[in-house]
Parts: structure tokens; sequence; C-alpha cells
């Protein structure tokens, strides 16, 4: 059984303009362990689609399955990555990544023992008690996304989380979620735009058409040498060969 | 840095803005004192009639005859006492008020015109009725006090709390909270600054209410003092009032001040 299975999914906006048709007949199945990413023009729907996913909203038109069953919202966890990263200045990183935890009220002994060690792990543990101010671009982010993994979610949806990044500390957040997500054994969707981001990361990546998105194509992605990091993806001979396989795919129909 | 190894030009850049900020002290203070040197000089003169205009010597008279008898304690402490009750009403009922309307749209949107009007209305022109509906007692004036700055109070925090970024909101929903977290954790804590920046203005504004009520329905009070003195051309309690209300504005200011750098040092 698949973790994620969606089928037939349409989604409009209303408003007083008139109605906005986000997202159009789409059906996909994601596995467990698996890395997706979404991918299609700007203002197409990409984020329309992870709301749908996430529970936000709801479809006009088709079913949303997680498990199995379409009524997940309430009983499961879903881990939700904003482009930024919203952590509180009012709050300490400690308290900030505890924040899901404490909404829920499962901040107990054994969920605290779990959030020090990612923190530990993933080197935020001398800035517990620091300001989010005091942190740096890509630390802010790991820290978001250990906000998002302390409510140990089956699955994680990332909206464009690296595009609030300049450059350079967006390719080592990369290197670094995608490691952490590894380890934790996560599913994840990633809706991004940067082509070589979803080459990079994702075990199968579906690109969207223009409003209303509809799912146009499904691309495998297959690296020959396993266990390589997106940085080291990027200069795979494979990684050329599919970013302008994506390219074409994107600009054929405009 | 450490001050051992600051450069010399370093050093010359620290003494000139140490040196501007001390002659902008020493001119501040210089103004204040050459001001007073000549309202006296002039009254000694007779340039000005000390009657009318009084002067610093009478003014400092007055202030310790009054003194000696205590009633400066009354007048004083009673403004006080009903500039900070009306303040503390007003911060209470405005961001009771404007979480009631952050929380149901609908009613803000009824009610905003309403809030728009009394807001740009000159509230001196409620006073008088509210000594008729009240009575000429505290009630009325620290009524007075709270109608000057309840509806900014209100105008202010409600577009606070409506300005929060969607995307905070949206983090605390995908964390399933309810919309009591998004007002615990998000809405409140984000506009404690901007309640801080209110509650600066409103404290001055609770102070021109209470004057107002006192000028119209009082027995004591800085603002009686006020009135009473120019009706029996009493000129010096009137300008040793004003003197006293400036003290108080300030320090009510400072009192503030102090709070705020409170919480950023709690933070």
């Amino acid at each position: 059984m698949p973790l994620l299975e969606l089928e037939h999914v349409s989604y409009s906006y209303h408003s007083r303009n008139g109605e906005t048709y986000a997202v159009s007949d789409i059906s996909f199945q994601v596995e467990k362990g698996e890395f997706i990413a979404v991918t299609g023009p700007s203002g197409c729907g990409k984020s329309t689609l992870l709301s749908l996913i996430s529970g936000l909203i709801a479809p006009n038109e088709g079913v949303i399955r997680l498990n199995g069953s379409s009524q997940y919202k309430e009983t499961t966890n879903i881990g939700y990555m904003l482009q930024k990263d919203h952590l509180f200045e009012w709050r300490s990183v400690y308290r900030n990544v505890v924040l899901g935890l404490e909404i829920q009220h499962r901040l107990c002994e054994d969920t605290d023992a779990h959030v020090r060690n990612m923190l530990e792990t993933y080197g935020l543990a001398k800035f517990s008690d620091a300001r989010p101010s005091e942190l740096s671009g890509g630390m802010r982010q790991r820290a978001a996304l250990i906000r998002t993994l302390a409510l140990d979610p089956e699955l994680l949806l990332l909206d464009e989380p690296f595009s609030a990044l300049d450059f350079q500390t967006r390719l080592s957040v990369c290197d670094d979620v995608a490691s952490i997500l590894q380890r934790e054994k996560k599913t994840a969707v990633l809706v991004t735009h940067d082509l070589s981001e979803a080459v990079s990361m994702a075990d199968r990546i579906l690109v969207l058409s223009d409003r209303p998105a509809r799912l146009r194509r499904i691309l495998d992605i297959r690296y020959d040498k396993p266990g390589m990091s997106p940085l080291e993806k990027r200069s795979a001979p494979e990684f050329q060969k599919y970013f302008n396989l994506l390219w074409k795919e994107l600009n054929a129909h405009e | 840095m450490n001050k051992r190894n600051v450069s010399v030009s370093h050093q010359a850049y620290l003494d000139r803005i140490a040196r501007r900020q001390r002659r902008i002290v020493l001119i501040r203070i210089l103004v204040f004192v050459l001001f007073l040197a000549l309202w006296e000089t002039a009254v000694r003169k007779e340039w000005i009639d000390g009657f009318i205009f009084s002067s610093p010597s009478r003014v400092l008279e007055t202030f310790a005859r009054m003194w000696a008898d205590r009633s400066i304690f009354r007048h004083t402490g009673i403004t006080l006492l009903e500039t900070l009750v009306s303040f503390i009403l007003v911060v209470l009922i405005g961001t009771g008020s404007a979480l009631l309307l952050w929380y149901n749209t609908e009613l803000s949107e009824i009610l905003e015109p309403y809030l728009v009007v009394l807001n740009s209305l000159p509230k001196s022109a409620l006073a008088p009725l509210l000594i008729v509906w009240l009575g000429a007692n505290m009630k009325s004036i620290i009524a007075a006090g709270i109608s000057v700055a309840v509806f900014g109070t209100i105008l202010n925090l409600y577009t606070g709390f409506a300005g929060t970024d969607p995307d905070e909101i949206k983090l605390i929903y995908t964390l399933k909270g309810t919309k009591k977290d998004v007002l615990t954790k998000v809405i409140i804590p984000g506009t404690v600054p901007l309640l801080i920046s209110v509650m600066k203005v409103n404290i001055g504004l609770c102070l021109v209410g209470v004057v107002i009520g006192e000028f119209i329905g009082a027995k004591q009070g800085l603002g009686y003092l006020i009135i009473y003195g120019s009706q029996v051309f009493k000129l010096d309690w009137v300008i040793m009032s004003i003197v006293i209300l400036c003290v108080i504005a300030m320090g009510l200011y400072a009192l503030i001040g102090r709070a705020e750098k409170l919480y950023q040092k709690k933070r």
C-alpha cells in the first residue's frame, strides 16, 4: 500500500473576482521512504497541492489517502516546512523547536530527549538558549526542520524551504536536509521551481502544467552510484541528462 | 572591542562623538537656564507684568507655600491617580476589544466606521456630557481620560493583530494548533512591542483627558487648579500646575520606557 495516494484531486479558489482553478485532476502515489519533487511554472498551484495534502484545505473533487485512509487529518502528523523558517524571535531556539509539541501537549521527557538529541546531532545544541536572530540562515533552516521533525511526522511537505537562502547556503542546507531526512527515514514531498534542486534531491519528479496544475509527466531519477549527497549528484554524469530532460519538458508547451 | 587595541583614528572618532554628545547636553541645559533667567529678568525689570506672566521665583514661592500646607500633594496625587486608573482601564478595554474584533472579523467590519468616527471626534466635546451623566466626581473624570485614548488604542492594536504574517498563522495550523494557539503563541507575543508603543502614546493622552475632565467638573486636581487659578487671576497657580503636569508627563513616559527596557532584557 502506498503511503500517500491522490486520486483525481481538483481544487479551486473563490474570490470576489471569480473562481481560480488551481489544481485539476491530479493523481499520483508516494511510497514510504520516497523523496518526491514537484516542479512546474511559477504560480501553477504547487503550494496549493501541499496545502491539500496537509489537510489545511479540502479538495473540491477527488480523494487524498494517507496509509489508505482519507480521514487522516486528525490522527496523523504531517510535517510542513514553509518558505521562510518563521522562528519566533520572542522564543529561544529550543522553545521554537518544541512549539509543535507544546501545541499538541506532547512535551514530555521522551520528546524533550528526542529534540535535544536532534539539536546535538545537527549542530545546534549550544544555541539552544540563543535567540533565532543569532543563528545563520542555514542554522535557522535546520532549526525549522527540527521543529517539524519533533512531531515525528509520517510525511514531510517542503514548500520551497530553501528559496529564501543565498546560493551557497542553499547548497549546503540541501545536503543537510537530504542527509537528515535519509537518516530519519522520512518520506518527503518537495515543491521547488529550482530544477537542479529537484534533480539532485528527488527519487521522482512530478512535472506540473501551467494553472490549473495538471500532472504533465512523472520523471524517475536514477543515479548509478548509490548514496550520493545532492551536491555530489550535481557533478554526476546523469545530472545534466535529467536536467535537460526536465528543462525541455517544462518549456515544450510554452 | 577591547580598549587597548583601538586604533588612533578610531579613538579620535570615539572622542569626537563623545564631545558632540556632551555639547548637546550642555546646550540643552543652557537653553533652559537662559529661558528662566530671561523670564525672571523681564518680570523684575517690568518689561512684562508679573501678575499676568508670573515668574520662576513666584512659581517657586507658590510651590513652597502649597508644599507647606500639603495642598500640592492632594492636587497632584488626585490627578496622578485618575490618570493611572484611566490608563490601566484603557489598556485593558483596548486590548480586550481589539482581541474581540480580531476574533470576529465580521464584528470588526460592522464596527469599523463607528470606531473611526469616535477616534477622530475631539473628545473634549464629550467631557461636559460625561459630567452630566456620571456626576461631578472622579468617575466622570476617569471616563474622560479613557474616552480620549481608548478608541485609538483599539484601532491601533486591531490593525497590529490583523497585520500578523499569514504564514506565521499557517505555521500554527500546520502544527495542528487551533485559533486559540494562534492567539497565544503568535498574535499576543508578536504584538508586545506595538502594545508598548501604543501605551507610550496613551499615558499622555490619558493625562490630557483627565485634565479636561478636571477643568469642567472637579473640586481638586491640577486641572481644577488651572481653571480656578485663571478665574481668580492667580496665574502663579496656573503656571505652577502646568510645570507639574510637564514633570508628571515626563515621569509617566519614563515609566513605560523602563517597562520596555525590562521586557527587552527579559527576552
